[in-house]
């Protein structure tokens, strides 16, 4: 087994694909270890890692938790609603207070694209991005292609469609890095004024009409709308989003092949994915929670490995 | 460097048989064991034990599981190469089972002591036995000691035990290196 080539995961940009099969390797390992009778590991015990997360979150949150208990590492974790974060101190202040406590790595979720990026270059720790405004969100991105990965055998050729909200979504860029990467044919769908002017130039195509491009993939990967990022209004109302760009059972019923269904969550059921899809055999949504454990204790201990 | 033959083909073959015999004195039909090769070297060691019991002496079903001890070693971060881990493939529980490690050299004892904490998340076993190809009688760090052995060898530690089997190397023998 080689090293990361990166001493922290800041985004698949920064990674290539020698990384992301390094970290798909040893998530195979971790996955057979959670599934044991007891799912623990001591390799980090002597390692501190603080959660930091200045936005809301359930599943990355818990998931990185399990990840680092898992490994036996020490983990403190702040949310920064209940922090003096609120009285004005500023993040460099904040992660520092914290790492003066002996913290070895930091996984921190932020509002502001390239928080991550910034606190890696001031301060001593390694950091894993759990997500930085709408910029990136590499292990939702590594947890998604490890998926296909497992249900498809193979993420080279196949052909991965992104749906909704691609304008908000950290989780779209991430995914379309790490799929070019690994030789995935992208496309994203979704209402125009959801979808970032110029995409094209990384190399993806763009289908409005969410009929074609189920037609045309292996698997759609059903992003949220994020109304909580939206200043203004997108689409007229939120049926009419469900009723465009919904997926329901009718439609992926008619469809003449059986695409895979992911969610990166949460699911609004009812709007861009209905409970029956959400809850079909086609659907690998709660494969994907489980393979986001193994994926991040794979990526904190190929990370931790690198501490001096 | 220079290396001279520790065990050829036909000593390695003798050895296997008295393994083998040692084992079923003690398990008889091997109803509460299991064997467990730690990996990466000892898988093929308890894959000829198996082979053997099962075709020369006709003991049927034995159960036999592969332990990787990579996550729980204890030079994590302390040594200059990342572990590399491999497959663990235990499809069994362990509870109240006789456990027989098995592995080709012993030397340190560390991945034995990495495997007596591994092998405890599939459960209790009522006991565990060591099996050995090699014991490196010499710079041992942790009171551990084989149950079975095939032989033992005064090596100091500059020197190296390197034992090789058809199915990886072409030939069943054991070198003693000189570095």
């Amino acid at each position: 087994m080689s090293e990361l080539s990166v001493n922290h995961l800041l985004g698949i940009k920064y990674i290539n694909k020698k990384d992301i099969d390094l970290i798909f390797e040893t998530a195979d390992h971790f996955k057979e270890v959670i599934n044991r009778p007891i799912k623990k590991v001591p390799s980090l015990r002597d390692i501190t890692i603080a959660n930091i997360f200045f936005e809301n979150s359930t599943r990355t949150k818990l998931s990185f938790e399990l990840a680092q208990k898992r490994l036996s590492a020490d983990v403190i974790s702040f949310s920064a609603a209940q922090s003096s974060v609120k009285k004005g101190e500023t993040l460099i202040d904040t992660v520092n207070n914290i790492l003066s406590m002996k913290v070895d790595m930091v996984v921190m979720r932020h509002s502001s694209p390239g928080a991550a990026h910034f606190l890696s270059q001031n301060v001593k720790a390694s950091i894993v991005n759990a997500g930085d405004g709408a910029h990136e969100h590499p292990t939702q991105a590594l947890l998604d292609s490890y998926s296909i990965r497992e249900k498809l055998g193979d993420v080279s050729g196949k052909k991965v469609v992104i749906v909704g909200d691609i304008l908000h979504s950290r989780v779209a860029l991430s995914n379309i890095y790490a799929l070019q990467m690994q030789g995935a044919e992208i496309k994203v769908c979704g209402p125009k004024t959801l979808i970032p002017r110029h995409i094209e130039s990384l190399g993806v195509k763009v289908e409005t009409n969410l009929r074609k491009a189920l037609e045309w993939c292996d698997v759609a990967n059903m992003l949220r709308v994020q109304n909580e990022r939206m200043d203004v209004n997108y689409f007229p109302s939120t049926r009419e989003y469900a009723q465009q760009y919904g997926l329901d059972k009718t439609l992926l019923d008619s469809l003449n092949k059986e695409i895979i269904i992911m969610h990166p969550g949460p699911i609004n059921r009812g709007v861009e994915i209905t409970s029956d899809v959400a809850d079909s055999k086609q659907s690998v949504i709660l494969n994907q929670v489980e393979n986001g454990v193994a994926i991040r204790m794979a990526v904190i201990y190929l990370l931790a490995s690198k501490i001096q | 460097m220079s290396q001279k033959v520790l065990l050829t083909s036909k000593e390695v073959n003798i050895i296997l048989h008295r393994l083998a015999c040692q084992l079923i004195e003690k398990h008889l039909d091997f109803s509460d064991t299991i064997l467990v090769g730690i990996q990466p070297r000892g898988t093929f060691l308890a894959e000829r034990l198996k082979e053997l019991l099962e075709k020369e002496y006709y003991i049927s079903k034995i159960a036999l599981g592969y332990l990787d001890i990579t996550f729980f070693r204890d030079d994590f971060r302390r040594t200059s190469k990342p572990l590399e881990a491999n497959k663990t493939q235990i499809n069994f529980i362990v509870e109240n089972k006789k456990v027989v490690f098995i592995d080709d050299v012993l030397y340190t004892g560390r991945s034995i002591r990495s495997a007596l904490t591994a092998i405890q998340s599939f459960g209790r076993p009522s006991e565990i036995e060591l099996l050995v190809l090699i014991d490196r009688r010499f710079s041992r760090h942790l009171p551990i000691q084989p149950d079975y052995r095939g032989r033992q060898v005064d090596a100091i530690n500059d020197e190296k035990v390197k034992v090789c089997w058809k199915e990886q190397d072409g030939e069943d023998a054991v070198y003693l290196i000189n570095k």
